[in-house]
């Protein structure tokens, strides 16, 4: 129980990092910076803030998901399977 | 055909779609009418969860905020897609978990206080009404452009078929509604993008296209670039406000959705956790779709509007336009007399207004798309708008009928009673946001930005510290809450109406806009809530007991009846 307690805060923590890195920090804090470099007709910070961001929310999402039925199966906490 | 009967034939079979579903789905006992049974599907739930969360305000307002705001409009595309990040990762599992029908619920027992959830039911309520009179403004706007009738008629039918299904079926009736509403109102959004993506760009997936050239070989963003500083606008892809501010307000944003109550019961409608986590994922993509579109729609909108009117002769102007200018959303103002339209940023030279919401609806027009699509787009935005009212409508009435009466007013109230008072709520919210739907208070837009601030500021941190700290106990979580809120409503009330003294601009803390406070006031709420635990009893073992368990993630289903 503890175990599995501090594994998930662990995930939590990193996947957190990972989405305030690509919203706040590429999109907001260094967007200047990352306007800098294009890729086509996107300055990067400005896709980022506007594209980039949503698409790794939805990533972080299906990486959680993962983790944590794989830590569910691992501490038998895990339930019958639905869609 | 035109454009009025493609348009009545649309809304006629998603309308009788809808009310078909309704008939289907009954609810016939309160677990029905509060969580739809709880055995809904996560795909399914992923789809409701969509539809319930994309409002009026995301399908018609969005992109024609982006449109005139350019990079400033970013706050809405992460802050309403971001909060499903924590969403996910830090409460639906856990709220699913502990097991019941309410957000107050939640709050009322983990902080063993019925002041704690009276607190709860007063946010619920007011984060709620604030919300869908502007879901019901919005039917009333779709009907009276696209029908011709006048908006009173217009909401009068929308509020008759919300009332049909919500009150007929409860949650039941209104997750598979919402499903359906999901599929029509998505592809509504999609099938113009992609037109007009491939009529200016040649791609057909407007989240490239709107980074791609032109037929010259000049990138779209560019172009809009170069357009908007040859009308002295500020760039399109920079933005101007601060810094600070965008960060506050994209937090607000992320926080308060993430502590709306509305999207939160959604989470308790499935059977179990790992349920729970799958259906934040699904919804995400969902909403990731129409949200990756709109800032695709908001520069091809902006650059063919600004091509089609700048300097162009007013008696040249195409049909769309004189038909908006009668609904006084599009007015021209030829103050240099030369029958010529100028559409510049400098206030005394300018001789056009373009109301942000008809961005989205004129769209179709403005690329001049077949009429049937022009028409898809008026069946899309009621679909927006009723999907949402009704989510809200639900907690409403479950505030209402569950929170106070059953657990506060009259415990032994029975089933079939309880029932019957959730129905009557229903009705009663559905009228009072019918009225503020026809007369709609001038405060609207402000007291939406102020349901955001008021989730971020009570629900969010009262929901994750009493998740993730065990000895958060009631004295710090009441606090917390009243002292969120009223900050909440004190720098709002200060800065949108005028009390207290008032101010502008240039008064705001820090620089920060009354619509990024939520922020502040969330980590006032943390930082109490914490403290004051400090020097107060811890909660009792039994509630201790509880935190643990909603922990574990097994054994959800057990734990759903009272």
């Amino acid at each position: 129980m503890q175990a599995y307690w501090k594994q998930n805060l662990k995930y939590l923590i990193i996947l957190l990092s990972i989405w305030f890195t690509v919203s706040f920090g590429a999109g907001i804090l260094f967007v200047d910076q990352l306007n800098v470099i294009k890729i086509g007709g996107f300055k990067l910070g400005f896709w980022f803030a506007q594209q980039g961001a949503i698409y790794t929310f939805v990533i972080l999402i299906l990486i959680y998901i993962r983790l944590m039925n794989n830590l569910d199966k691992k501490y038998g906490f895990h339930e019958e399977d639905s869609l | 055909m035109s454009i009025q009967i493609w348009t009545w034939i649309l809304v006629g079979v998603t309308f009788s779609l809808y009310i078909g579903i309704a008939i289907w789905s009954r609810a016939g006992s309160t677990k029905e009418f509060y969580v739809a049974g709880g055995g809904v599907s996560p795909l399914a739930n992923g789809l409701a969860t969509a539809a319930d969360w994309m409002s009026a305000a995301s399908f018609i307002s969005m992109a024609g905020i982006i449109s005139f705001e350019g990079y400033d409009g970013s706050v809405y595309l992460m802050g309403w897609t971001g909060g499903y990040v924590l969403l996910a990762l830090l409460l639906a599992p856990y709220l699913r978990k502990f097991g019941k029908f309410t957000v107050p619920d939640f709050i009322g027992d983990r902080y063993y206080s019925n002041t704690a959830r009276s607190v709860a039911v007063f946010c619920a309520l007011l984060v709620s009404f604030t919300y869908v009179a502007g879901q019901m403004q919005g039917v009333g706007i779709v009907f009276s452009r696209f029908l011709e009738v006048d908006i009173t008629t217009g909401v009068i039918i929308g509020m008759v078929i919300v009332l049909f299904y919500a009150v007929l079926g409860g949650m039941k009736g209104i997750t598979y509604t919402q499903v359906a509403q999901y599929c029509v109102l998505i592809f509504a959004f999609m099938v113009p993008a992609i037109f007009i993506s491939i009529q200016m760009t040649g791609h057909f997936i407007p989240q490239l296209g709107f980074g791609s050239a032109d037929e010259n070989g000049i990138y779209l963003l560019d172009k809009l670039d170069g357009l908007h500083k040859d009308l002295g606008f500020s760039s399109y892809t920079t933005g101007s406000k601060s810094k600070l501010d965008v960060f506050c307000i994209t937090a607000a944003l992320m926080v308060g959705t993430a502590g709306l109550p509305h999207v939160i019961v959604r989470f308790f409608t499935v059977k179990k956790v790992a349920d729970a986590r799958k259906s934040a994922g699904w919804a995400l993509l969902f909403i990731a779709i129409l949200y990756t579109t709109a800032p695709a729609i908001s520069v091809f909108s902006r650059t063919n509007l600004i091509e089609t009117v700048n300097d162009k002769k007013y008696a040249d102007m195409p049909e769309w336009f004189k038909k908006w200018e009668t609904t006084g959303l599009i007015t021209f103002n030829d103050k240099n007399q030369d029958q010529v339209i100028q559409y510049v940023a400098n206030k005394e030279l300018n001789e056009l207004e373009v109301n942000r919401d008809i961005m989205v609806l004129a769209n179709p027009e403005i690329a001049g798309l077949p009429n049937w699509v022009i028409a898809l787009v008026a069946a899309g935005g009621l679909a927006a708008a009723l999907s949402t009212a009704a989510g809200l409508l639900l907690v409403i009435s479950s505030s209402v009928a569950h929170d106070l009466i059953k657990r506060m007013i009259n415990p032994k109230i029975s089933e079939k009673g309880e029932l019957i008072a959730a129905r009557a709520a229903a009705v009663v919210a559905v009228c009072v946001a019918g009225y503020f739907g026809i007369n709609p208070p001038g405060f609207v837009a402000a007291v939406v930005a102020l349901a955001f601030g008021l989730a971020a500021a009570s629900f969010f941190p009262a929901i994750v510290l009493g998740i993730f700290y065990r000895k958060i106990n009631k004295q710090g979580a009441i606090s917390g809450m009243i002292i969120g809120i009223l900050l909440m409503l004190f720098y709002m009330t200060k800065f949108k109406f005028g009390w207290w003294f008032g101010g502008t601009k240039v008064d705001w803390w820090f620089g920060i806009s009354p619509e990024g406070f939520g922020s502040i006031a969330m980590m006032a709420n943390f930082i109490v809530s914490i403290i004051v635990s400090k020097f107060t009893p811890d909660p009792p073992k039994e509630v201790q007991e509880i935190v643990e368990n909603i922990r574990i993630p097994s054994g959800a289903g057990a734990a759903h009846n009272h």
